[in-house]
């Protein structure tokens, strides 16, 4: 489904991919793991299509097609989602407002109807359920004055809404109480199939009990230096990173 | 000849024309006469710092349109809020359009300036509201010296008028180039309430100045909600001045959409002359191109206990400017005073210009009075994460934008005009989706 190739990417000149390899199955759940500033949320931007980060070299295919010159639009609607580390607080959207361009833009780009409003309340009703969330909450403005936890769980139901092929999980963990994180694990976990894939980012271990990953990597210094089962983020968290900078190093 | 000496001369053939012996004739020769040494604004006025006229009055305008010309409704329907019941004031090239118009006497009178100057039973409120607030400043001299024509409205003590009253000057381009002078008088007596749409509309590309004036009286508990669709043709420029004097617990609010028009110089001012006022002023403004768009408001404080509002949102792109300039005055007697002011702008192109200068003069010493102003793109990190999840980038710009001048939407009462200046502002940005935010 997804398949990184030697990728090198830049912001302003300065260089933070440096040689990225990855491949990603449909069914399977990645995760990767890694130091602070090891390049993690770049590689996640890089492959959603934000405007900031060049690729100099390497390419980046989905199901086959080079997406280099694809506008994060048109990722979307092929089926990359990104759950944002920092979801963007928007005043006066609406969550509903905002699900139902996402959709019937979505919708649009595949040369569909817009999908009908009951179809639409209902569809929200069930996922707004799947996550534990509030009817009341789906009224408020996007993120507009949301807890870390309430941000987190309203991108998980934007995934659930969107079912994307290739959901990439930012630090989704992060800002999570233990009953948040479980809320959110299963949603992911009741989203997954064996058509669609994830890929989850974090620096902990503990998310990675709740979504099993059939792959973890380790990301240091722009290149993926160390990769293996779920077992290895075990053994990151018990022996932190140290020993891996060090391997790399010597 | 210049503008203003052409306008000078034909004033006496102007009274020849209308009634010499007319109640306000004392009142156009004065107003004449103030004209005449004022002139039109230049940018040496620290009011016009930022706004020349002289591109607008460089035109040969015909001041006086000879013919009456006809317009079939279902040519210009789109322009009038026709989805509801209204009173209809509707002007043809500054001449009454009594088949356009649906005026009434029953119970209210929603009619013609005209005929309020000229018959003897209105000649008590003549007398005691006819440019009684307006200023004397020059355009609003040169207004009152030939005002004629325009809407009359007198809404009785405790009635509350439950149609809209549409007031539309069109424009036919039959003339090469025309001056307008529209002068409406709105009294809205105790307890009454009242909704007011005002629409200037050129349908030609042909230059068309129009220097109108409003003076609208809200007496004792009377609510005045008025809506200002400024959305003309580019080669139209509207002077828009509008005086609104407010009794005692009366409530004045006044919406501004400025989306047209080459050049718009809206001089709003609010007189609060009694306890418990409310003022509320709100605006919109979207343009691009060359457009220009100014908004100077005041709101005068002169008594304790009473409000105003001030929130106007500005998008300006291509080479358009903007200038806002609120003034605030706090009379010492006008204690606990709530004075409001919001004047947020986002600049789309880098050519883009936007002047705003809050202005506050205070001389109570227990008031709240609080202002703000700010300039912005639009949020990039907020584009990223709309276009993330599929909405494509011109979309996303224009539900950041309605996200932005949402709350000023919020506030319109009557959902088909909400409706409309929501179709405008998607078209304005070029996106086919009526956002329900």
């Amino acid at each position: 489904m997804l398949k990184i190739n030697n990728l090198h990417a830049n912001v302003e000149d300065k260089s933070i991919l440096k040689g990225i390899n990855l491949e990603v199955k449909p069914g399977e759940v990645h995760a990767i793991m890694g130091p602070n500033g090891s390049g993690k949320s770049t590689l996640a931007s890089v492959i959603a299509g934000k405007e900031e980060y060049e690729v100099t070299e390497g390419n980046i295919l989905l199901d086959d097609e080079d997406i280099e010159e694809l506008s994060a639009e048109e990722r979307a609607h092929k089926g990359v989602f990104l759950s944002f580390q920092y979801p963007v607080e928007i005043p006066g959207v609406s969550v509903t407002n905002f699900m139902r361009t996402a959709i019937n833009e979505t919708r649009k780009a595949k040369g569909l109807e817009d999908m009908p409003a009951k179809d639409m309340l209902k569809m929200i009703r069930d996922k707004s359920e799947l996550l534990e969330i509030d009817r009341k909450f789906l009224s408020r403005s996007l993120n507009e004055g949301f807890s870390g936890g309430e941000k987190k769980r309203n991108e998980i139901f934007q995934m659930a809404m969107l079912e994307p092929k290739l959901a990439i999980l930012d630090e989704t963990d992060s800002g999570l109480d233990i009953d948040a994180l479980r809320i959110v694990a299963n949603g992911v976990n009741k989203l997954k199939s064996k058509d669609n894939a994830v890929i989850v980012i974090t620096h902990y271990q503990r998310l990675l009990d709740h979504i099993v990953p059939d792959f973890v990597h380790v990301l240091y210094n722009g290149k993926i230096v160390k990769s293996g089962g779920k077992e290895l983020a075990h053994e990151l968290e018990a022996k932190g990173y140290d020993w891996i900078k060090e391997e790399v190093n010597a | 000849m210049e503008l203003k000496e052409k306008l000078v001369s034909s004033f006496m053939a102007f009274e020849d024309t209308v009634d010499v012996h007319s109640t306000i004739h004392d009142i156009r020769t004065e107003a004449i006469k103030s004209f005449e040494a004022e002139g039109f604004p230049t940018k040496k006025l620290e009011d016009w710092k930022y706004t020349s006229l002289n591109s607008v009055l460089k035109h040969d305008y015909s001041v006086f349109p000879k013919n009456e010309n006809a317009l079939e409704f279902k040519d210009i329907k789109k322009y009038f809020i026709h989805e509801i019941d209204s009173y209809k004031i509707i002007f043809v090239d500054g001449k009454y359009s009594s088949h356009l118009s649906q005026t009434t006497h029953d119970g209210l009178d929603v009619c013609l300036m005209s005929a309020a100057l000229t018959k003897p039973k209105y000649k008590v409120i003549i007398d005691n509201y006819f440019n009684k607030i307006a200023s004397k400043d020059g355009l609003t001299s040169l207004n009152t010296a030939f005002s004629q024509e325009g809407a009359y409205i007198n809404i009785p003590k405790n009635k509350v008028v439950e149609k809209p009253i549409q007031i539309i000057h069109f424009s036919t381009g039959n003339e090469a180039a025309l001056m307008l002078q529209p002068r409406n008088l709105i009294v809205v007596n105790e307890n009454a309430h009242v909704q007011i749409i005002e629409r200037h509309q050129s349908l030609t590309d042909h230059p068309v100045l129009t220097n109108s004036v409003t003076e609208i009286f809200t007496n004792k508990r009377a609510i005045v909600d008025y809506y200002k669709i400024q959305n003309d043709q580019q080669s139209a420029s509207l002077i828009d001045n509008t005086y609104v004097n407010q009794k005692q617990e009366s409530l004045a609010k006044v919406h501004t959409f400025s989306f047209g028009g080459k050049l718009t110089r809206n001089n709003l001012n609010f007189y609060q002359n009694g306890e418990r006022i409310d003022s509320t002023m709100k605006g919109i403004t979207i343009i691009g191109n060359k457009q220009h768009v100014d908004h100077n408001t005041l709101v005068h404080h002169i008594e304790p206990n009473c409000e105003s509002h001030q929130d106007y949102k500005g998008i300006f792109d291509g080479n358009a400017t903007g200038v806002f300039n609120g003034k605030v005055v706090v009379e010492k007697l006008a204690q606990k005073t709530n004075a409001f002011q919001a004047n947020n702008n986002i600049l789309i192109s880098d050519k883009a210009t936007i002047n705003t200068k809050p202005q506050l003069e205070i001389f109570a010493d227990d008031v709240k009075c609080s202002h703000g102003c700010t300039i912005g793109q639009l949020d990039e990190s907020a584009m990223f994460y709309l276009r993330s999840r599929g909405i494509p980038e011109k979309e996303a710009r224009a539900l950041l934008m309605f996200a932005f001048s949402n709350n000023v939407l919020d506030s319109v009462k009557i959902p088909e005009i909400k409706n409309r200046i929501t179709k405008i502002i998607a078209k304005k940005l070029g996106v086919n989706i009526g956002f329900n935010l």
